[in-house]
């Protein structure tokens, strides 16, 4: 339960430093967070107490492992979280171009 | 079996594209026009030769539980068609309004990579495939709203890439309680599972999945990313965004997880009545004060997802052919709508309604199809808006939901007033306009009168004898509720 609780937390760091951040390069950095304690918590999920890995080998059962399914989904999603961060970073380079900043508070040329 | 070819045809483009055309877009349109073409046709067929069936496709053979399935039902099969359609109107539109901007082969490309994206939500029948084909389809839709390269565009990309990097970790969580719930992925064995647990569990996935979806949906409390995202995007993009987008990973999979999947509970439902009236009201109030006109047009999207929502809400088969019919005429006129703004922008060089002036004369289609579009969207008869709305608001009045049923009439009146000021202001204004900056070519003026008379044509789909071969097996798959699962695992 507390390993649970602590993802939760994780995952509201993340939140506050998205929703609270002026800085894109902390944005950016709190929108990996969140995601992380996303793929925590889907490993989480998958875990069984005194389970052993999950690879099937002679003599050994299935019974005994830990779900390997969201393991799979945490590597798709690890993979798809590079994709948006690796093009966040991008937009982050190509708006310091534009303004010379990275406070988002003087990036303001949209509004309301 | 054809549900595979909507990923494929698509995703094959994508990747053809940058090898045909190094220089050149000429084969780059070429190429996508026909792909888009031949899912014109593919979907067409889908959808009114096989209507009513359901086709199930086992990836590599596998059955459920332990394989990926696609699943393509009536209601697939109308997604497909308007995405589709609305696609390829885009094509037809973009090559001039690309060329403006510098554009080179990596638009169709990623144009490309968006359908596909759109379509694999659409036909899969598994959580997590879900997921893939969404983030895929925000990636491609991302790169697109930046793609002019200018200070705002980049800005509003960030905004759309955080809130798409929130929801997706709260979708991703909803797919992780669901998954530990059922011990499975696939929607109709999720379906089954979610059945015998505890209904906290079930508040638990579906309060996760409106939050996710809802902030894709850009219901009102969610919808502060949308206005910047669609009114930055080149014009055909917008209208993708605004037209299909929105609806393909929001409307869609929200009326098909919570139908479908959690059979339509009764909490929800009434979050869906509220979260519609707000965003018709508080959308349409925002979108009077705009002079921006995309950025008009993109509030409006707010408001009409509104009416969607409401529909959706009254959980009656008429609210919920209501809430099908005004999903595909909102695509219709709506596309139309960013279409004419990106013309107007090309012929006037601003977006501003205040700069415009009386065009009427010299650009007889782009004045003609917005009147048109503004008529379809303010619900004046005889045009699609008017019967769609007209449905909704009847069918609030059945459910015994006489005040939302006012709310929708509100909406209306407001959107024909903020639309007789994008008439008064930014087409036959006072203010005569000499000459133009830049030419509305043949391209532009074929989709906004393809547009034009869809809205026409569309109108007709509520005539009785045609209404049961197109819209009713769709609401008779949506209306099944969890029934869908058994037969789909009946397959």
């Amino acid at each position: 339960m507390t390993l649970y609780v602590l993802c939760f937390a994780l995952f509201l760091v993340g939140l506050y430093g998205i929703l609270t951040k002026r800085d894109l390069v902390k944005i950016i950095l709190s929108s990996g967070i969140m995601g992380y304690a996303c793929n925590m918590m889907l490993v989480l999920f998958g875990y069984r107490r005194e389970a052993s890995y999950p690879i099937l080998e002679k003599g050994r059962e299935a019974a005994a492992m830990v779900d390997p399914l969201p393991q799979a989904m945490v590597l798709t999603a690890i993979v798809i979280e590079l994709g948006i961060i690796s093009l966040l970073a991008a937009l982050a380079v190509r708006l310091f171009q534009k303004y010379r900043t990275y406070d988002i508070t003087k990036i303001r040329r949209l509004s309301g | 079996m054809i549900t595979p070819y909507f990923v494929i045809i698509p995703l094959a483009a994508a990747f053809l594209i940058p090898l045909v055309s190094k220089r050149k877009t000429g084969p780059a349109v070429l190429l996508s026009l026909a792909s888009t073409f031949a899912l014109v046709v593919l979907s067409g067929y889908a959808f009114f030769g096989r209507s009513g069936e359901t086709l199930v496709y086992r990836m590599s053979g596998w059955k459920l539980p332990v394989g990926i399935n696609l699943v393509q039902d009536a209601f697939s099969s109308f997604m497909l068609v308007m995405v589709s359609l609305i696609a390829l109107t885009s094509l037809v539109f973009s090559p001039r309004y690309i060329d403006r901007l510098g554009g080179d082969a990596k638009y169709y490309s990623l144009f490309m990579v968006l359908v596909a994206g759109m379509n694999g939500v659409v036909v899969t029948g598994d959580l997590f495939n879900l997921f893939v084909f969404m983030e895929i389809a925000i990636l491609a839709a991302l790169a697109l709203v930046a793609y002019g390269g200018r200070a705002h565009e980049f800005e509003a990309a960030f905004k759309y890439a955080v809130m798409a990097s929130v929801s997706a970790s709260l979708i991703l969580i909803g797919i992780a309680v669901a998954y530990s719930a059922t011990s499975s992925l696939g929607l109709a064995t999720i379906s089954r599972g979610l059945e015998r647990q505890s209904p906290i569990l079930v508040l638990w996935v579906g309060g996760l999945f409106m939050a996710g979806f809802g902030l894709k949906t850009a219901a009102m409390p969610f919808h502060a990313w949308l206005p910047d995202a669609h009114s930055s995007a080149p014009a055909p993009i917008s209208a993708m965004l605004s037209g299909v987008l929105i609806k393909a990973l929001g409307v869609y999979v929200l009326i098909r997880f919570f139908y479908n999947v959690l059979g339509a509970p009764p909490l929800f439902l009434q979050i869906f009545l509220v979260l519609g009236a707000v965003s018709i009201i508080l959308g349409v109030l925002l979108a009077i004060g705009q002079w921006d006109i995309k950025r008009l047009l993109a509030y409006h999207s707010i408001s009409q997802i509104g009416y969607i929502l409401l529909a959706m809400g009254l959980d009656t088969t008429l609210g919920m052919i209501g809430a099908v019919y005004h999903m595909l005429n909102h695509a219709v006129f709506k596309s139309l709508l960013f279409y004419n703004a990106g013309a107007l922008e090309t012929a006037l060089g601003t977006r501003d309604l205040r700069e415009m002036g009386n065009v009427s004369k010299l650009l007889p289609v782009t004045s003609g199809t917005s009147l048109i579009a503004s008529l379809s969207i303010s619900g004046v008869p005889p045009f699609n808006g008017f019967f769609s709305k007209l449905v909704i608001i009847i069918a609030a009045v059945q459910a015994g939901q006489p005040l939302f049923a006012f709310v929708a009439v509100v909406g209306s009146l407001l959107t024909l007033a903020s639309f007789l000021k994008v008439q008064k202001f930014g087409l036959r204004g006072g203010r005569p306009v000499e000459r133009l900056i830049g030419e509305v070519d043949g391209g532009m003026k074929t989709a906004m009168i393809l547009l034009a008379a869809l809205c026409l044509v569309t109108s007709l789909l509520i005539v009785p004898g045609i209404r049961e071969t197109t819209i009713d097996p769709v609401v008779k798959v949506i209306m099944e509720k969890t029934g869908h699962a058994q037969i789909v695992l009946e397959k």
